[in-house]
């Protein structure tokens, strides 16, 4: 079954075609990656798949959540869509946290907002959700405050937040790109076990193949606003791509090292 | 040719913080060393040590034996003028509102180096693939990658011994990146220049480097040939920082 379904989405910002033309689909349940260079149009057409593009810019096309037009929608409805259907991980935890606001006040909005919960509830709504993102001592952390939080334990909220209301598309955006690499290990294990466990769909958006093939199987391509390519991770080694595809792969092959262990290491 | 001699150095501020804590090594003639390490591991501040750019509390680096002290710029041009840096964001580290040829004159005029100055920017210029009429514009005009050559252009021009880089890669789209590693190899060989590499990337440490440091929380955890550390790391951080690399599937490797 079809959960989003972007039909010939075109962005434009300041006279300038910056999404292009790009149609895709995520099935339910589907983890599928978004991957290109920057400039390529990937975060675009992610703001304007959740609706918060700039004002400036106009959109054209379609987004389809369950079927229903998100394109147009007014800004109450949008909003109610946002969060509780369709929920977005950012890659800068820390500018995505409010920083004058507690930690649990944070997970408790959308709670509050999109699920009525009583203050109470919400609360201990959001204790729970601390734990189960893997945050130390969620009694104590949730009335912090994020500067007092370390980078990967800002994007574990981040990811807290999103899924608060188990929507049934998450969108993450460079979620690791600011973390070290034990910690970026430690947050994907995290958004593939809860996409998992909450039987989300998941939009992977990343520069990094490597990164990238250790969460979805399938990916669409984009360059210069445009899609160039859909294809399986599986599907690289063997026939024709489009040249930034092949591209990509040239990068990440060049990027690899030899494993601990293998004999052929170094020379 | 460089060696770092029981360095330490520590913060108060914010709080109490040993930022490294006793790291000897060296640099030999027409060696790489790659520095890897996390946030927070000491990384740069160990690097504005070697670089002259703070003192340690204890602990010496020396440069072709001459110590290298943290004192007024004038007194450490000698070292200047052998060792350059190249660092993450060329945005940040080129004037805007310079061109091009005096960004590469300023080593130049500030380490008294006599030479022709315009034959000299012209001849980096071309090392680092770029056009000569490259000179006469501002780095606005350049793409990330072309920003970078002419940080590095403007490092060459005082024909360091030792070229130092700061995370040179870390910034720049994968494409551009290859080309740019791929140019800071050949240069290596070409000029026969030494390396030093700060990095979290272990894959450019790889391929640059032929020594390899581990930091962690301002002490080296390992170090040692980067093709052995790799292949048998024996610390338990290096080995987990090895695991949490991601990696393309074996069948697409």
């Amino acid at each position: 079954m079809t959960l989003l379904e972007i039909t010939d989405l075109t962005v434009r910002i300041g006279g300038k075609t910056v999404v292009d033309g790009v149609s895709f689909a995520l099935e339910a349940g589907e983890r599928l990656g978004m991957i290109g260079e920057s400039g390529s149009g990937k975060s675009l057409t992610a703001l304007a798949a959740i609706g918060l593009l700039p004002e400036e810019a106009t959109v054209t096309g379609s987004v389809r959540l369950h079927g229903r037009e998100l394109l147009g929608l007014p800004d109450r409805a949008l909003a109610k869509i946002r969060g509780e259907q369709l929920a977005m991980v950012f890659q800068e935890p820390m500018t995505a946290l409010n920083p004058l606001m507690r930690i649990g006040k944070q997970l408790a909005e959308p709670l509050r907002l999109h699920r009525g919960l009583s203050r109470g509830a919400a609360r201990a709504r959001a204790i729970e959700l601390a734990d189960k993102v893997g945050l130390p001592d969620p009694d104590r952390i949730v009335r912090g405050f994020p500067h007092q939080l370390s980078g990967g334990q800002r994007q574990r909220v981040g990811i807290a937040i999103a899924l608060a209301c188990e929507p049934a598309v998450l969108i993450a955006d460079e979620p690791t790109t600011a973390l070290d690499v034990t910690v970026q290990a430690e947050i994907l294990a995290l958004l593939r076990d809860l996409v998992d466990e909450q039987g989300a769909s998941l939009l992977f958006i990343t520069h990094d193949l490597a990164v990238l093939s250790s969460v979805v199987s399938g990916l669409v391509v984009l360059a210069d606003g445009k899609l160039v390519e859909r294809t399986d991770i599986a599907a690289l080694a063997h026939g024709r791509h489009d040249p930034h595809t092949a591209e990509l792969l040239r990068a990440a092959r060049a990027a690899a090292f030899p494993t601990p262990g293998d004999p052929d290491a170094g020379s | 040719m460089l060696v770092a001699e029981r360095l330490n150095r520590s913060f108060a501020r914010p709080r109490r913080t040993q930022a490294v804590r006793d790291a000897s090594f060296t640099v030999a003639e027409g060696g790489r060393l790659g520095i890897v390490g996390e946030s927070g591991s000491g990384k740069s501040t160990l690097l504005r040590l070697l670089l002259g750019l703070d003192k340690p509390d204890s602990g010496t680096v020396r440069f072709r034996d001459r110590e290298v002290r943290a004192e007024k710029a004038s007194a450490l041009h000698w070292f200047r003028r052998e060792v350059q840096v190249v660092f993450q964001d060329p945005r940040g580290s080129l004037d805007p509102r310079m061109r091009v040829r005096e960004i590469i004159a300023e080593p130049l005029e500030c380490l008294g180096v006599r030479e022709d100055h315009a034959a000299r920017i012209a001849e980096v210029l071309a090392e680092v693939d770029l056009e000569p009429d490259a000179a006469t514009r501002y780095p606005h005009q350049f793409s990330g990658g072309q920003r970078q050559r002419i940080a590095i252009a403007r490092a060459l021009a005082p024909r360091p011994r030792l070229l130092v880089g700061d995370e040179p890669f870390s910034a720049l789209d994968a494409s551009v990146r290859e080309k740019i590693i791929e140019l800071v190899a050949d240069l290596a060989v070409r000029l026969n220049l030494s390396l030093i590499l700060v990095s979290h990337d272990i894959g450019v440490v790889h391929r640059l480097c032929d020594q390899l440091l581990v930091l962690r929380d301002g002490e080296i955890v390992e170090q040692g040939r980067s093709a052995t550390v790799l292949r048998t790391p024996t610390h338990p951080y290096t080995r987990e920082l090895l695991a949490a690399v991601p990696r393309l599937p074996d069948d697409i490797a």
